[in-house]
């Protein structure tokens, strides 16, 4: 709890230091600020919540007790009952109540404390909240955000563990975002609640406390990050690797350790399930040849079957000198001991195994 | 008036036997007559949970508010009596829930609040959708599917929506927590307004209604909790599918109210009652309009394997909310029986004019197919049936 108060006031005193440093001196490069995906989060909603009296959040234990994770530390207390609401355990109750309050005008953000528990409420994300405004011939908008924890955790078990990417990922009307960085988590966040249509924001409970370089733009109360664009986090000419949330990282470790024997892998951050943003996945195809997919999800019907069905139907199928690869969660539902859960998940070695493969090396 | 007696005096000692003399002569009797300006009605007492008060016993109505509920019901028994017709022609398709034997029920609570306050129901909605203020063209356009309906044909008999009117909802109950958002929105905003929350007997037993009542009462949000009893959840009795049928006594903790829902002056003063209690801060509260339903379930139903004729035949004769009201107004003087006829050619023109219109208006340009997607969205497109199949999407 200190270190977090340490930490956010370290963010406010690294937002002045950089500001003065740019005014005074022209030459000298400010530190590096860091910011862990929790902060970024707690500061896009603190953010938003300032900008904008519609904004709200809603959730079991998001307000008194900081929020489960701890995402909305200090939000209670900066804005009060009426704005940081605690509810019972109630999920399709109160994703019903937060899905009418954004027809009624008001901009919830409903949490999940694990997307495992939206289950119980999906109807109301689906047939209440993303299918309205189809529905109603464009009459009734839903701006809603549904954030929480998704995909697998550390020993939680098969009912805590599940990602709902694909999912949620399948249906027309909603938006779904998935973030890996700080920077990704404080400009999707952002983007998602001054978007007037039902927001999906699938966070990882492991990246919670990752700290992360915080760009200066990131810093800007005004920082938005446009939701169906992917970013390329790393250069490369030989084979592409595609990912979303956390094992965004992984394949970057891939790279470095791939990069070592020669191979230049172009590691591409999604940041957005749905609407997909496939063009940025076509040109590195084209560029590279080769691609691999890499999700914490399940094979089946996912992200992954979902980007190589795509690269089969546009132009950068007939660029590829392979098949494309999957590299997947396991086929199963999530084991605890922890030598079964490690290899439930996509491990670093995976992607460079399917890397080889896929280059024939 | 001198001008009008010697009308009366042409018309009385006149000549002329040419046919229309005599509705002629009925039309300047008729204005010469007088009604009463209102008159007073026992209405039927409420059963009551959880509250010291109840709805008054006596409303009182006058002649203009008498004609307007009058007209208003008719409108909508002949708009689903058309819309039956229309399905059978098959003009209409899908699903088709119809309303009529509860026009009491939408228009009693119309009359009870304001239109700034707000409304949510489930799937048997062209009343509502009528009282909140579409015209019946558009509604049965909507269900012919046809460009010039409420949602432009692609939402259907379900999903028709008007200002502070949310649907037409297609999921059992998925509705009552939307309602109790719709009520913390006007308690968000402090605007004094209240959001009517209705669902049928069969949705009474749904899981989370059980967990919006905890959070209403918990949080006192301005909603009332409306539960249209029409004593049959599809082909399912309220015997058969509830532990207990006090539906107004089913919000435990909220105060509940049994009201006479074939009674439109019951359905009003009740409602009246109900939305100053929310409205003081209060809290919540249940009504249970005990009403019934002409039709089957739905189009594909008959409505008879579950319920005898005689029973609702029963009901037709005795407790029609339309006939209810005529009598009234006419033993009282309220209004005449000619007038009220003459109300009826109105609607049925009406309706006749609007289901012309629903049946000549064009569907959709097909261009349609992927529009409202997002709102204010740049435009994007939609994938078709296959990979080459793309339609444009606006908002």
């Amino acid at each position: 709890m200190a270190a977090g108060l340490v930490r956010s006031g370290l963010a406010g005193c690294g937002q002045q230091v950089s500001r003065l440093l740019r005014r005074r001196f022209h030459r000298s490069a400010p530190a590096a600020l860091q910011v862990t995906v929790r902060d970024a989060l707690n500061q896009a909603m603190d953010e938003e919540l300032e900008r904008d009296e519609k904004v709200f959040l809603l959730g079991e234990e998001v307000a008194q007790y900081d929020g489960a994770y701890k995402v909305s530390r200090g939000l209670w207390k900066k804005y009060g009952d009426k704005r940081i609401i605690d509810t019972p355990i109630s999920e399709m109750g109160f994703a019903g109540i937060a899905v009418g309050a954004a027809m009624a005008g008001l901009r919830p953000i409903c949490e999940f404390m694990t997307f495992n528990f939206s289950m119980q409420a999906i109807d109301q994300v689906i047939n209440s909240a993303a299918k309205t405004y189809y529905m109603s011939g464009g009459l009734q908008p839903v701006p809603i955000v549904f954030r929480g924890p998704n995909g697998a955790s550390a020993g939680v078990a098969a009912q805590h563990s599940q990602c709902f990417a694909a999912w949620y990922g399948h249906c027309p009307g909603l938006k779904v975002v998935s973030p890996w960085s700080s920077e990704d988590s404080k400009g999707l966040m952002k983007s998602a609640v001054r978007d007037d249509n039902p927001v999906v924001v699938l966070e990882n409970e492991l990246m919670y406390g990752v700290p992360f370089e915080f760009p200066d733009e990131a810093q800007s109360k005004d920082f938005l990050i446009p939701i169906g664009k992917a970013k390329v986090e790393r250069e490369g000419t030989h084979i592409t690797l595609v990912s979303h949330s956390r094992p965004v990282g992984h394949c970057l470790e891939a790279a470095a350790i791939l990069s070592k024997e020669g191979v230049e892998c172009e590691v591409i951050n999604l940041r957005t399930i749905r609407p997909m943003d496939i063009e940025t996945i076509e040109l590195s195809v084209m560029k590279t040849n080769h691609l691999v997919t890499v999700e914490g999800g399940w094979p089946q019907f996912g992200v992954g079957a979902e980007i190589c069905a795509r690269i089969m139907e546009g132009p950068a199928f007939n660029f590829l000198d392979a098949p494309a690869v999957r590299v997947t969660g396991a086929d199963v539902p999530m084991p605890y001991a922890k030598i079964l859960e490690e290899n439930c998940i996509p491990q670093v070695k995976d992607i460079i195994f399917a890397a080889k493969k896929t280059l024939n090396i | 008036m001198r001008k009008m007696l010697a009308v009366v005096s042409r018309v009385l000692t006149g000549a002329s036997q040419k046919p229309g003399a005599a509705s002629e002569a009925g039309r300047v009797l008729l204005a010469a007559r007088n009604f009463a300006n209102d008159a007073s009605f026992d209405i039927k007492k409420c059963d009551v949970h959880r509250l010291e008060d109840e709805p008054p016993t006596t409303a009182v109505l006058t002649r203009e508010e008498g004609l307007k509920y009058y007209k208003i019901m008719q409108t909508v028994r002949r708009m689903e009596l058309k819309a039956d017709q229309l399905y059978k022609q098959k003009i209409i398709r899908g699903f088709c829930h119809l309303y009529d034997g509860q026009e009491a029920c939408c228009v009693g609570l119309e009359a009870g609040i304001n239109p700034t306050d707000h409304v949510i129901t489930a799937y048997r909605a062209h009343g509502f959708t009528y009282t909140r203020g579409l015209p019946v063209r558009e509604i049965l356009a909507e269900l012919t599917g046809r460009r010039g309906g409420c949602a432009k044909g692609k939402g259907g008999s379900m999903h028709m929506y008007a200002k502070n009117f949310y649907g037409g909802n297609g999921i059992v109950g998925a509705q009552v927590p939307l309602g109790a958002g719709i009520a913390l929105a006007c308690k968000y905003n402090e605007k004094d307004e209240i959001c009517l929350t209705l669902y049928g007997d069969g949705a009474a037993n749904q899981g989370q209604i059980f967990e919006t009542y905890n959070m209403a009462a918990l949080w006192k949000l301005p909603c009332i909790f409306i539960c249209e009893n029409n004593r049959y959840g599809m082909g399912t009795s309220v015997e058969r599918a509830a532990a207990s049928t006090d539906y107004y006594k089913r919000g435990d903790f909220i105060p509940g109210i049994r009201v006479d829902g074939m009674d439109v002056l019951c359905v009003r003063e009740a409602t009246k009652f109900a939305a100053a209690y929310c409205r003081s801060g209060k809290g919540p509260m249940l009504m249970e309009l005990q009403t019934y339903r002409y039709h089957g379930h739905s189009m594909s139903d008959p409505g008879v394997s579950y319920r005898t004729r005689e029973e609702i035949q029963e009901v037709r004769s005795k407790s029609d909310p339309i006939m209810l009201l005529k009598d009234r107004m006419v033993n009282n003087n309220l209004a005449s029986i000619e007038e009220l006829k003459e109300i009826d050619v109105e609607v049925r023109k009406e309706i006749e004019d609007a289901a012309q219109f629903a049946t000549a208006d064009p569907e959709p340009p097909l261009e349609e197919l992927g529009n409202h997607i997002y709102c204010r969205e740049p435009p994007f497109e939609v994938r078709g049936a296959n990979q080459w199949i793309k339609y444009k999407s606006v908002s």
